[in-house]
């Protein structure tokens, strides 16, 4: 049981020190994602907080997936932007 | 003829609360402050109109990581050609942070404030920017430390704050309303969850108004920055205005929003509209009948260095700072200089400002003054209090409202420069348009030198081109086009039906 940080990341450090475990770390290799979470080490926040601290502070729609990769803050979630709008965005930024 | 100042501050009340020294005689917001105060900021750079000319600040980005989000930030982007708060090109830890800053007031004498404002919250990073004043305190005792915050972790700061001598906070305060508050942060992190609406709003501004009484009341001075959201909390920042100003804070500085689309934050997407110039001038002047309002601000970026509205950040790369040698004990002899210099000029000015001009064509003052109206003049300026810039070499223009005796600073209007290189002006046209639209209400303009093109559309917008006054201080250069567009009857009022019969 573990959460993985993905691309999407910023590398805000805001998850960093709240994690009960010291599992989040800075990864400095060009190509992976700024955080990473050592999955030996992370329990998802049980038996310490009600919900996983690093995807409560983090202010990146789908940067932290659960086991099965969903995004525990999905698209839309954080900003509150209509996802058709973040779609139009998103092919505005792919033909730049 | 003594040229008063208009004052941004309210009017004394008969039988005082206003310094005989200050009062009305300075070009400047602070004019009205209390002497221990005004004293403390008058030479600094965000503070003081008069000072941003001549004295630097810096900003180290040590701060990442945010407690809150607003609907006007994307934590997303970062892009060294953006200059607006938020933005930064390179984080830096705190012994990378005193290294650039040791090098920078070393290079620049000029550079007397260093500020940490993100690119997140400071007080949400409190280990990185309590370390990185900690080492300044110690290393550059001639340095004066500023820190930024969206407030809600202030509370829990303000002993860690005043342990470092750090005598200026600003707190962003843009609403005293939950239910408004609601509409421009959709979420707080608070004890441990993310907190959605009209509570996550709540906790924030309780936790903004208490840091606020608690800094006030240990003495240290605080500003309050307020984004003006038009239609969101435009007319509630008046009141935010009153309140602020009651519980202590020294200065308030209502921004206007950026929201471009490409920016890709939530207002950016929404469409939600900015301020115009005259909105925001509005504004600020409906709040400074409470409070000195602050004008000259230039929108930083988190990691800015130099003079206002200049950017030297790119002379101090973390690849530049490592190939520096600083010797700061020596550095530190040579900034007291410059400082003592740049002092000794400011008081001369101010001392000049002060005394009362012999003009042997003054009127006397019994002879009733002709009734002209009031007008906005626009400079074009490198600083120094002087008209010396090109029209096209200006990124900005400073804009005065100047009356039959009086005038006042409004603020400034960004603009793209509407000659970009020595070459061609290529989009010169379409550049032209955006600087006239960004001087609506301006009826002439002041540079050292135009060129003909512009000149003509100048003419065609209704605001007049003037390079008479080239190399002239601005307020006797404004004065002088007042007085001589006065004389020549361009600035009568129009005659109403009452004041036709009284004449």
């Amino acid at each position: 049981m573990s959460l993985e940080i993905v691309d999407a990341c910023v590398g805000c450090f805001a998850c960093e020190p709240l994690c009960p475990n010291k599992a989040i770390s800075a990864v400095m290799q060009p190509g992976e994602p700024l955080f990473f979470i050592n999955p030996d080490k992370c329990t998802e926040c049980l038996g310490d907080h009600d919900l996983p601290q690093c995807a409560e502070i983090c202010p990146i729609e789908a940067a932290i997936v659960d086991e099965y990769g969903e995004p525990l803050n999905p698209l839309g979630s954080l900003t509150g932007i209509p996802l058709h709008l973040l779609e139009q965005m998103r092919e505005a930024e792919c033909r730049q | 003829m003594e040229l008063p100042v208009i004052s941004n501050a309210a009017p004394p009340s008969a039988g005082g609360g206003c310094s005989e020294s200050g009062c009305g005689t300075e070009a400047d917001a602070l004019s009205h402050l209390p002497d221990h105060i005004r004293s403390k900021v008058q030479d600094h750079p965000c503070y003081s109109e008069e000072a941003h000319h001549y004295f630097a600040r810096m900003h180290v980005a040590v701060a990442p990581a945010c407690n809150i989000q607003c609907n006007y930030c994307n934590r997303k982007y970062d892009c060294s050609n953006e200059s607006r708060p938020g933005v930064v090109s390179e984080l830096m830890t705190p012994d990378q942070a005193v290294k650039k800053t040791l090098a920078v007031a070393a290079a620049i004498p000029q550079m007397t404030v260093l500020g940490i404002a993100g690119p997140g919250d400071p007080l949400a990073n409190p280990e990185r920017t309590f370390e990185t004043f900690r080492q300044l305190s110690e290393q550059a005792p001639d340095i004066k430390l500023c820190v930024s915050t969206n407030g809600l972790s202030l509370p829990d700061c303000v002993d860690e704050l005043a342990k470092h001598n750090i005598d200026h906070v600003t707190i962003t305060i843009n609403c005293v309303d939950p239910e408004i508050g609601a509409k421009i942060y959709p979420w707080i992190f608070w004890e441990n969850k993310r907190i959605r609406g009209v509570e996550g709003a709540r906790i924030l501004i309780e936790q903004q108004q208490k840091g606020l009484e608690m800094l006030t009341s240990r003495g240290i001075l605080v500003k309050v920055n307020s984004v003006m959201i038009p239609g969101v909390n435009d007319q509630h920042l008046k009141e935010v205005s009153k309140i602020v100003k009651a519980k202590g804070a020294f200065l308030h500085n209502v921004m206007p929003l950026i929201a471009e689309a490409e920016h890709g934050t939530y207002y950016g997407i929404m469409g939600q509209p900015e301020p115009t110039p005259l909105e925001l001038q509005a504004l600020q002047d409906d709040c400074s009948g409470d409070m000195s309002m602050m004008r000259h601000c230039r929108q930083c970026r988190a990691d800015a260095v130099g003079l206002l509205g200049e950017d030297r950040g790119d002379e101090f790369t973390l690849d530049k700072i490592d190939e520096m040698e600083v010797d700061y004990a020596t550095a530190m002899v040579e900034r007291a200089k410059v400082h003592e210099a740049i002092t000794t000029e400011l008081e001369m000015k101010r001392a000049l400002k002060a005394a009362p001009r012999f003009d042997p064509d003054a009127p006397l003052e019994d002879e009733a003054a002709p009734a002209t109206r009031n007008i906005r003049i626009a400079i074009a300026t490198k600083g120094g209090g002087v008209i010396n810039e090109h029209f096209g070499h200006a990124h900005e223009f400073l804009v005065y409202e100047v009356g039959p005796v009086e005038h006042r600073f409004l603020g400034h209007r960004k603009c793209t420069a509407y000659c970009m290189g020595d070459e061609s002006c290529g989009d010169g046209e379409t550049v032209l348009g955006g600087i006239i639209k960004s001087l609506e209400g301006v009826e002439v303009l002041l540079a050292s030198k135009i060129g003909f093109e512009p000149w003509a559309d100048l003419e065609k917008a209704g605001i007049q081109p003037n390079g008479e006054h080239a190399m002239e201080p601005i307020e006797d250069a404004i004065r002088a086009v007042y007085d001589e567009m006065a004389a020549a009857g361009k600035l009568d009022l129009p005659v109403t039906g009452a004041s036709a019969q009284a004449a």
